[in-house]
């Protein structure tokens, strides 16, 4: 072997060790939590109501309270977020204010989470009257998750080949068709990505819904946007440092309810990407 | 024989930012024709044509001033997207949708809201026999067009143009990445073509404009230097520097 070749060598081992470096926490993080989680998910944890002041029973409004908050989010989000991304990309000229919405996003982006809660706190419960409810939580998750959204949606439609535009146009389709049926579809897979990224976020945060949505205890399914709910990053926190002498075994069961919630998004959108992907190649 | 003007041009300047790239351009282009346009590079040749299908204001710093008529109706009057229905242009790279041969050609008629599916089917068919593709792809329709080869995805660029049923087809230099074969193909079915379509045909290749056009024009530094009959043009050109471009003397 010749220095050449050595070097190459030393290099690529180095950087698959630091390649490695980013692998094993999380695989450490999973591995723990599931070592002391497992044994409490139950049947029974995942589908009953939490009884003698959380010490027993499940975790059941928790988790349908996380969902109903991921769902009412991307309801917020999604749409908003996509035609945020469609105006700048496609419609909007460069001047003061484009810059300015663009700066702002940036600017989202940097907020800390407990400062969204706090937002949220006084616009949409107290100013607007939704008091603390699903809607209010949905609502101030659903900003936090906008700049990520509108980021990553921007990225992919920038992505699409200008060529496409010039083609759908040059045969005469108006511009929104031009948006609708040559950009949009191809962008997808990028918009999905940044979205279940955000949501991700979403169902793990425990600060914007602490003062928007997030119920203590209450055992009970909610029955409308206008009720509270459990969700499980809060109830993890309630339970491993608000209210004394719970197992910590459930705690590590919730966490792992939690992070398998996410991972199962997750792999839900890589199955739609892989979907329109397999549609349209380029 | 003469026919009748379809598009007039009068005193045509452009401009991208401060940079005219196009001087008073005064041109006629006649009903059924196929006009060559030639040229060296950087002549105005592709903003011309692309001025005439309004493409160049998709460039935020374009201007235009003078007047263009299509069939006597002022551009600016017409609606962008049924001006590009009735002009359809033929990019220099074949530039197909990622998408299936029928797709690519349906989708124009899509968004000029023919839905019936027979209909399309009749209109993908008539197309592609019209742009002589037809017998090569009609097993395969539903394969991406990507698959094709250049020659073939240039006849289907025209073919998807057809379909939305246009009167001024332009082709900007459409055979600039095709080999000798496929340039015959794409030729013959512009000679075809020319009973029911006008024809703006630029290229950089004088010999494909001695070949297929009628009239010839001759741009240079964004002026229009020469306008006649192909033949005279290439034979008795009026103009000393016409003579320097097709003798191989510059450009």
């Amino acid at each position: 072997m010749n220095g050449a070749k050595i070097r190459q060598h030393i290099a690529f081992s180095v950087l698959g060790l630091l390649t490695l470096a980013i692998v094993v926490p999380i695989l450490l993080v999973i591995v723990y939590i599931v070592v002391n989680g497992a044994g409490a998910v139950t049947w029974e944890f995942l589908t009953a109501a939490p009884r003698q002041g959380m010490k027993a029973g499940g975790i059941f409004p928790a988790i349908v309270g996380t969902i109903l908050l991921v769902v009412g989010t991307m309801l917020f989000s999604l749409p908003l977020g996509v035609l945020s991304a469609v105006y700048l990309v496609e419609y909007a000229h460069d001047n003061l204010f484009t810059r300015m919405i663009k700066l702002s996003v940036v600017n989202l982006s940097g907020i800390p989470s407990i400062v969204y809660g706090l937002f949220g706190f006084t616009m949409f419960v107290i100013l607007l009257h939704f008091g603390t409810s699903i809607l209010a939580g949905s609502l101030t998750l659903g900003i936090m998750s906008l700049p990520v959204i509108i980021t990553a949606s921007k990225e992919a439609l920038e992505s699409v080949p200008s060529t496409y535009r010039e083609i759908s146009l040059s045969l005469g389709a108006t511009k929104w068709q031009t948006v609708r049926y040559c950009v949009l579809p191809y962008a997808i897979p990028g918009i999905l990505t940044g979205t279940v990224l955000s949501l991700s976020r979403a169902a793990g945060e425990t600060a914007p819904i602490l003062f928007t949505v997030a119920a203590f205890y209450l055992p009970r399914l909610p029955r409308s946007i206008f009720d509270q709910v459990m969700a499980l990053p809060y109830h993890l926190y309630v339970i491993s440092t608000q209210v004394p002498n719970i197992p910590l075994e459930l705690s590590f069961a919730t966490a792992l309810v939690l992070v398998a919630l996410v991972f199962l998004m997750n792999l839900v959108s890589i199955f739609l990407r892989a979907h329109y992907r397999k549609k349209r190649q380029w | 024989m003469v026919s009748e003007p379809i598009i007039q041009t009068a005193d045509l300047n452009c401009y991208f930012g401060s940079l005219q790239v196009l001087k008073g351009i005064n041109l006629e282009v006649r009903r059924n024709e196929i006009l060559g346009v030639i040229g060296p590079s950087n002549s105005g040749k592709t903003t011309f044509l692309r001025a005439l299908n309004r493409l160049n204001y998709l460039v935020r710093t374009y201007s235009q001033t003078g007047t263009i008529l299509l069939g006597g109706q002022d551009l600016g009057t017409i609606r962008d997207n049924l001006l590009r229905k009735k002009i359809g242009i033929i990019f220099a790279l074949p530039q197909v949708l990622p998408v299936t041969i029928f797709e690519n050609i349906a989708y124009g008629p899509k968004v000029h809201g023919i839905t019936s599916r027979e209909k399309v089917d009749w209109i993908v068919e008539e197309a592609l026999k019209r742009a002589y593709l037809w017998e090569e792809v009609k097993d395969r329709l539903n394969q991406p067009a990507v698959k094709l080869s250049g020659g073939q995805q240039q006849r289907l660029c025209i073919a998807r143009t057809l379909a939305v049923g246009p009167e001024v087809i332009l082709y900007d230099e459409p055979c600039s990445g095709l080999d000798p074969i496929s340039t015959a193909k794409v030729e013959d079915a512009m000679q075809q073509l020319k009973v029911d379509y006008t024809q703006i045909l630029v290229t950089n290749n004088t010999k494909q404009a001695s070949r297929v056009s009628e009239r010839c024009a001759f741009f240079l530094m964004g002026e229009l230097v020469e306008l006649g009959p192909t033949d005279q043009l290439f034979t008795k050109p009026k103009d000393k520097r016409t003579d320097d471009y097709i003798t191989g003397r510059f450009g």
